[in-house]
């Protein structure tokens, strides 16, 4: 059996994460191929069931990162997203969702090796946990009783 | 049907060394909706892109996803080529296969699929683009500028000097602000009215300045090019007209023993009153709360006296409204009452004195014509101490920052001091020399070398009277924290800078934000230091936060080039990627239920309301609305929307989770 190579998708801001994981390329910096970015504006514009869609499609974690508190382009998005976390995480456990698979970070555009790491160790962290499944259990619990 | 183009771009072998771009170009090829694709050495280069120009013409291209380095590198490049071939150029995404993948990764099959996946992935992502238009807002070219201290004075003269209308609003009966009141200025020791005045005198008889003194901005409406502002002009009581500026109303005055403002309660003036000799506009206004006609109904002396028939005791408040394109806040600063600090005797001791007096007393046109003279007795004192960090840097107090200014000027009292006291001795009390800017330090050394004031590095306690004496006393934390005791005979603290106490209440009006000190904040720390984040407004001076002259001055400049660059153009031109509140067919109009949650999340205030009626005018329905000229497309209302009425164009609910699909199902 081949390891288990987890899908995880990458929510970031354009103006930090998004900058800082352009740095990470330029200046080289290898990372595990698993992460895949999709580009916001704004970690405020990150609508949360997002994340719930990912984990329905097939995702295995999740980073969400912004801008440091203080630095948001737009002066308060992060702040918005990070009160959203907040309440969000609190329901996770209810949705069945270990809230060890989303990362969610600060990553400035000058930090493109604190990306790698972010990268890496959620990759090791999803790897340990082992592929999401709970969602396919409650698909076929409702498919079943779709069926009856 | 879409018809989609993808173009892998190999750059050289930045990609094509670890991902195998011919293979990704094919894949992409055979997906649902594409076209055409194709793979080139460098797709940024003239013919890399007249390949893209060439696919959209003949292909007649729906979409175009180019596959290369980061869209923050060339994304405008690439839609350029777009709108020169004929397609809009927001049909065009970047899959950013450099930066993100063939950078980081090693060469193997994995970095190769994860390309096919970010292309496949913004393939639909553009298959749900719709074509964008530049927001266009015609522009008003007159610049409002509040506050008519150095940084109004200087932005004004920058922005009428450009060619433009200003309009310059003042509270006070006289532009001038804090800088008019001053003596010398460090580091030169010039003298603060001979620089200001010719600039003042500029100010009134510039042809493209409308100077409104004795007005304040009573509402703010509108958005960036087009405000709309009404400025309610206090009753001066006085036809501005007829008023020669002659004086005698204000030599006749039998109300005379009021504190003069100018001169900090050092000096006296009269009812009607001109706050200081180089007033401009030199005309007087009356103060109706200690003037004896409006308050017992009995005087008029000053309408006896005056020669051209002037005065107008039923003159009233009068509200203009006047449309202008950019506002410059330049409202400065206050000083902090040290009556807050019973333990330094402000107040209680006549001669304990704030820096500001100090001014008035060393400034030539002060109460005691420039000599040190202290209040109580007028005699010269002989032994003077200086308190620096007068509330500043004192969390304790509420003012945790520190104010900039004090170090330099209380250097300049004692300077001041000891070259008008040549047997004087000058102490000050400080926490640190903050001394940085050009010719500062020096002038510090100065201070210090060769006008033998005493720097004792400590605070003071306690300041109490015995004998005629005031007694400082205070701690000497480079002595081994010896108690320090001085007997002076005044005392002058340097107390700290704050925000103007309508400064709140203004920042609401004008919808700017305001840090927890109430000085306005500005839009980013380090990149925008002018703006607010209310496009359109700009910040000059002290308002922002504590500044000495050459710095306002600067950023004064820095508001007025901001305005003029705006007004360069007749219309306004921005980006659409902003959000817009759905509409659609009647019974329903908009699925906005009218929560306005967006509002509260838009750190723009760029959400206001909508009313949707009917043809007999009646009101169906109240939703938001965003005002285009506001927005800066963050999408925070997007994620905030209970209904999912509110989109950001380029980054629609329906496009992120086509992202988020296509990125997931690489089965």
């Amino acid at each position: 059996m081949t390891e288990f190579e987890p899908k995880i998708i990458a929510f970031v801001c354009n103006w930090c994460t998004y900058a800082g994981a352009d740095l990470t390329g330029t200046s080289r910096i290898k990372y595990a191929q698993n992460v895949k970015i999709v580009r916001f504006p704004c970690t405020g514009r990150i609508d949360f069931m997002l994340l719930l869609k990912s984990f329905g499609e097939g995702a295995d974690g999740i980073i969400v990162s912004g801008c440091h508190p203080n630095d948001c382009h737009y002066t308060s998005g992060n702040f918005h997203a990070r009160r959203r976390w907040i309440m969000f995480r609190g329901l996770l456990d209810m949705l069945g969702i270990d809230v060890r698979r989303i990362q969610y970070s600060w990553v400035s555009a000058a930090e493109g090796a604190k990306w790698a790491d972010i990268v890496n160790s959620t990759v090791n962290t999803i790897r340990e946990l082992g592929p999401y499944t709970e969602y396919e259990k409650v698909a076929g619990y409702l498919e079943k009783e779709a069926k009856q | 049907m879409s018809k989609i183009g993808v173009f892998i771009c190999h750059c050289g072998e930045n990609i094509n060394a670890t991902v195998d771009c011919a293979r990704v170009a094919k894949t992409a090829g055979e997906l649902e909706g594409v076209e055409y694709s194709i793979d080139y050495k460098y797709m940024c280069s003239d013919p890399g892109q007249t390949l893209i120009k060439q696919a959209i013409k003949e292909k007649g291209l729906t979409g175009v996803v180019v596959g290369s380095c980061s869209p923050r590198m060339h994304e405008p490049t690439f839609r350029k080529a777009c709108q020169e071939a004929g397609l809009n150029p927001f049909m065009c995404e970047m899959a950013n296969l450099r930066e993100h993948c063939s950078w980081v990764h090693d060469k193997n099959e994995a970095t190769t699929q994860k390309a096919i996946d970010l292309v496949r992935t913004l393939v639909e992502k553009v298959k749900l683009n719709k074509p964008l238009y530049s927001i266009k807002v015609p522009v008003t070219k007159t610049a409002l500028v509040i506050g008519g201290g150095i940084a109004g004075i200087q932005a004004s003269l920058d922005i009428a000097n450009a060619g433009h209308q200003v309009i310059l609003v003042e509270k006070d009966p006289s532009i001038g602000g804090h800088m008019s009141q001053l003596s010398e200025t460090f580091p030169t020791l010039d003298c603060s009215q001979c620089i200001l005045t010719p600039r003042m005198v500029e100010v009134a008889q510039h042809p493209n300045i409308k100077l409104l003194t004795y007005a304040e901005l009573e509402k703010l409406e509108g958005s960036i090019g087009n405000f709309k502002a009404t400025i309610r002009k206090k009753a001066k009581s006085i036809d501005e007209n007829l008023c020669n500026g002659c004086g005698t109303c204000t030599t006749k005055c039998p109300t005379k023993k009021i504190p003069s403002e100018f001169n900090t309660g050092l000096g006296t003036r009269t009812a009607i009153y001109v706050p200081f000799p180089q007033a401009v506009p030199n005309k007087p206004v009356i103060d109706k709360e200690n003037c004896s006609y409006y308050q017992k109904g009995k005087c008029k002396v000053c309408e006896k006296v005056c020669p051209t028939g002037a005065i107008r005791f039923d003159q009233e408040d009068e509200l203009v409204e006047i449309e202008v394109g950019a506002v410059v806040i330049a409202t400065g600063f206050n000083i902090m009452q040290p009556s807050e600090f019973p333990e330094y005797g402000y107040g209680k001791y006549k001669d304990v004195i704030t820096g500001l007096q100090f001014e008035r007393l060393a400034s030539a046109s002060g109460p005691t014509l420039g000599e040190i003279r202290r209040p109580s007795d007028g005699k010269i004192p002989e032994k003077i101490v200086f308190v620096a960090c007068a509330g500043s840097r004192d969390p304790a107090k509420g003012i945790p920052y520190c104010s900039k200014i004090c170090c330099m000027y209380t250097a300049k009292h004692a300077m001041l001091y000891q070259h008008k006291v040549h047997h004087g001795k000058s102490y000050i009390f400080y926490m640190d020399i903050r001394a940085a800017g050009k010719n500062y330090e020096e002038f510090v050394r100065r201070a210090i070398v060769d006008d033998e004031v005493n720097y004792i590095r400590g605070r003071v306690s306690k300041i109490y009277e015995e004998n005629g004496k005031l007694i400082v006393r205070g701690v000497d934390t480079l002595l081994n924290a010896k108690p320090v005791e001085i007997e002076a005979d005044m005392v002058v603290l340097a107390s700290a800078a704050i925000a103007n106490p309508g400064a709140e209440e203004l920042a609401q009006k004008m919808h700017v934000s305001y840090d927890s000190y109430h000085f306005f904040s500005e839009a980013h720390p380090k990149l925008k230091p002018v703006e607010t984040n209310t496009a359109g407004i700009f910040l000059a001076g002290a308002c922002q936060a504590p500044k000495d002259i050459p710095e306002t001055v600067s950023q004064a400049s820095g508001a007025a080039s901001k305005a003029i660059i705006l007004f360069s153009k007749d219309e306004l031109s921005r980006d659409p990627l902003i959000a817009v509140v759905n509409r659609s067919p009647a019974p329903v109009f908009s699925t906005c239920v009218g929560c306005f949650m967006c509002a509260s999340a838009c750190p723009y205030q760029a959400i206001g309301e909508e009313l949707i009626t009917n043809r007999q005018g009646k009101v169906i329905k109240k939703v938001a609305k965003v005002n285009p000229g506001l927005c800066q497309g963050c999408g925070t209302c997007v994620a905030f929307c209970r209904s999912k009425s509110i989109d950001i164009q380029g980054y629609s609910n329906e496009q992120m989770c086509a992202e988020v699909v296509a990125l997931l199902n690489n089965d």
